[in-house]
């Protein structure tokens, strides 16, 4: 047996999806974790793919944090070189497109194995591409990995702004790393200072859509990772497919990958089934609120026209 | 064997490539049905009684015969599958004003879905060939359960174009700026902005495939996705 399939061990599937397993990890290389947002599992798993021609694309989402006008602005991007992959790194508070530049990495960059990161939103929609691909011309089998990275709400720009500018007191040009973690939203800035608001202090700037999104650990993703669970700089990573488990094998077996029992671990998977179950309960309540509104439910919409 | 008449009313055959773009997998489709009538393919003048219509193009309401060929599909087939926007929605057709030098007076062009009872509809100009592919499939397989988003599709509301997309998705707080709808569109009329889709009206053509696309408006169950995706067959 792997040295992976020992530790890992399996939760709860109605809260966190079907799954092989789940089990801590970081990255070995200190270049990844010098700019990734938690153990760089993310980032290891493209430049290996790029690397070994497992994936001959990948999309992911870029900001510069030194534009004049929207500084820390995600747009996403085809990445072929895996020396580009580390410009993606990090977690961008709010919306980026992942999913507009699918059809252009098949058609203009002539990819045919892509590997996409997405927040569980966009990993719904590209299964469904692959389901019922209308508008997907000769995308459905060039999908060779989903990434998913787990997600409690999402923020639009000019809240996030608000939020390191006006809250956390720091030019969003000045600020190095964003986070979330511990209760609280964390802004380190370039001269290394640390600032942090409450967590409640945040929600009145959540994006309104991502209330009725009930998936908080990207079910239908290859794998998923995520900072809940794991200590900081580690991550949690939950394994759902044989073919991103042979993936993550290789890699361990390389050692690119350091791995824990996630048992072994503060805080524990307990905390990612708890934040799903908020997550779920939350949100399914505002989704039956908005019918009694009358309003349409997510998914549905066509059937309410 | 499923008998199949493959029938284009007021349309450019473009939908019948995309659905010969499947390549080898056409080849798998037309051992498990009896094509009875194709005017591209075949030398069948009527169209026969038969299981499944797929109808592609629009009906010209200026055009008898056009007007007589779409009415008598109700008699004529147990199934109607409106292919591609043309018959699904209306398509660009909408625009169509006639003094066109080969007919100058056909102007009214409309989907097949406001003439007669259509079971299903798939909208996209062309619909991508591995949708016509899906559909076929699970309609051969009659897993009809799985079919329903193109039956709600069929009954032919509204166009399913960008303007709904920014009605009963953006607008109803729905959107969470995936950029799907952007990728589906052949036209490039819609571009994310501030996670946001905007749609330059003048380039849509209404062709439905950013509504369709979109995972907020329809969404086909996790179940089908885990089986039919996921369980590894697109391998
Ligand atoms: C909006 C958002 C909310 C999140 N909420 C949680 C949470 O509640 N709990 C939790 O445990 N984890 C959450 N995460 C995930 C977490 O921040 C890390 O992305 C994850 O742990 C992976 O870490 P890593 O070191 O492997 O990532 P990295 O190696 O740094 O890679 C992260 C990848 O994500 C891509 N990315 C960054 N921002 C976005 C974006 N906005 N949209 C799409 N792709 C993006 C980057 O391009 C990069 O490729 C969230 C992420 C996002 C984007
Ligand atoms: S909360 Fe849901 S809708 Fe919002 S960004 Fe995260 S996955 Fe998407
Ligand atoms: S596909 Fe739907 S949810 Fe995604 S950006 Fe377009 S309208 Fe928004
Ligand atoms: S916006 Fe694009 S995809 Fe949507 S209906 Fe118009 S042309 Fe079609």
């Amino acid at each position: 047996m792997s040295e992976l399939k020992e530790i890992m061990v399996k939760g709860d599937e109605g809260l966190l999806g079907e799954h092989l397993g789940v089990f801590t990890a970081r990255s070995t290389e200190r270049r990844i974790l010098r700019v990734t947002q938690d153990g760089g599992i993310v980032s290891s798993i493209m430049v290996y793919g790029l690397e070994e021609g497992k994936f001959d694309g990948v999309i992911a989402a870029v900001a510069d944090p030194d534009d004049p006008e929207e500084p820390w602005k995600p747009r996403p991007v085809v990445i072929t070189d895996p020396d580009e992959v580390l410009e993606a790194a990090g977690t961008k508070y709010t919306y980026c497109p992942n999913v507009s530049v699918l059809k252009e990495a098949v058609r203009s960059h002539g990819c045919e194995r892509v590997a996409m990161v997405g927040t569980p939103c966009q990993v719904r929609a590209v299964r469904k591409a692959q389901l019922l691909p209308v508008g997907m011309r000769h995308v459905p089998d060039k999908i060779e990995l989903l990434i998913g990275i787990i997600c409690m709400e999402n923020f639009p720009y000019e809240g996030l702004k608000t939020m390191v500018e006006q809250l956390c007191g720091v030019w969003m040009r000045e600020v190095a790393k964003m986070d979330i973690g511990k209760g609280k939203f964390w802004v380190y800035t370039d001269d290394g200072e640390v600032k942090s608001i409450p967590i409640d202090e945040t929600h009145p700037f959540e994006g309104e859509p991502c209330h009725v999104c009930t998936d908080y650990c990207a079910e239908l993703s290859d794998l998923t990772a995520g900072s809940v669970g794991s200590p900081d700089g580690w991550s949690t990573v939950i394994v759902r497919t044989e073919k991103a488990l042979e993936l993550l094998e290789e890699m361990v077996e390389q050692g690119l990958l350091e791995v824990k029992s996630i048992e072994e671990v503060k805080p524990g998977l307990g905390l990612v089934e708890k934040l799903a179950q908020a997550k779920k309960n939350k949100n399914q309540k505002e989704i039956e609120e908005r019918k009694e509104l009358g309003l349409p439910e997510p998914g549905k919409v066509h059937e309410q026209l | 064997m499923v008998r199949l008449a493959y029938v284009q009313l007021a349309g450019c055959c473009g939908c019948l490539v995309s659905l010969a773009d499947t390549y080898e997998r056409l080849l798998d489709i037309l051992d498990e049905v009896e094509l009875v009538y194709c005017q591209t393919l075949m030398d069948e003048r009527e169209i026969p009684e038969c299981d499944v219509a797929v109808v592609e193009g629009a009906v010209c309401l200026n055009h008898e015969e056009c007007v007589e060929v779409a009415r008598g599909l109700e008699e004529k087939a147990d199934t109607i599958v409106a292919l591609g926007a043309c018959a699904a929605t209306g398509n660009f057709m909408r625009y169509s004003r006639g003094n066109e030098q080969s007919a100058p007076t056909h102007e009214a062009f409309v989907p097949l879905t406001e003439v007669v009872d259509v079971d299903y509809a798939i909208p996209g100009c062309p619909p991508a060939p591995e949708a016509i592919e899906r559909f076929l499939t699970l309609l051969l397989e009659g897993k009809t359960d799985l079919l329903e988003p193109f039956a709600k599709l069929a009954e032919g509301k509204t166009e399913y174009c960008g303007c709904d997309l920014m009605y009963h998705v953006v607008n109803k707080n729905m959107c969470m700026g995936c950029g799907t709808c952007a990728a589906a569109c052949p036209t490039r009329a819609i571009e994310i902005v501030d996670g946001r889709p905007v749609v330059n009206e003048d380039r849509c053509i209404k062709c439905g495939a950013c509504f369709t696309q979109c995972p907020r408006t329809i969404w086909p169950g996790d179940d089908a996705i885990k089986e039919l995706v996921m369980g590894g067959e697109e391998e």
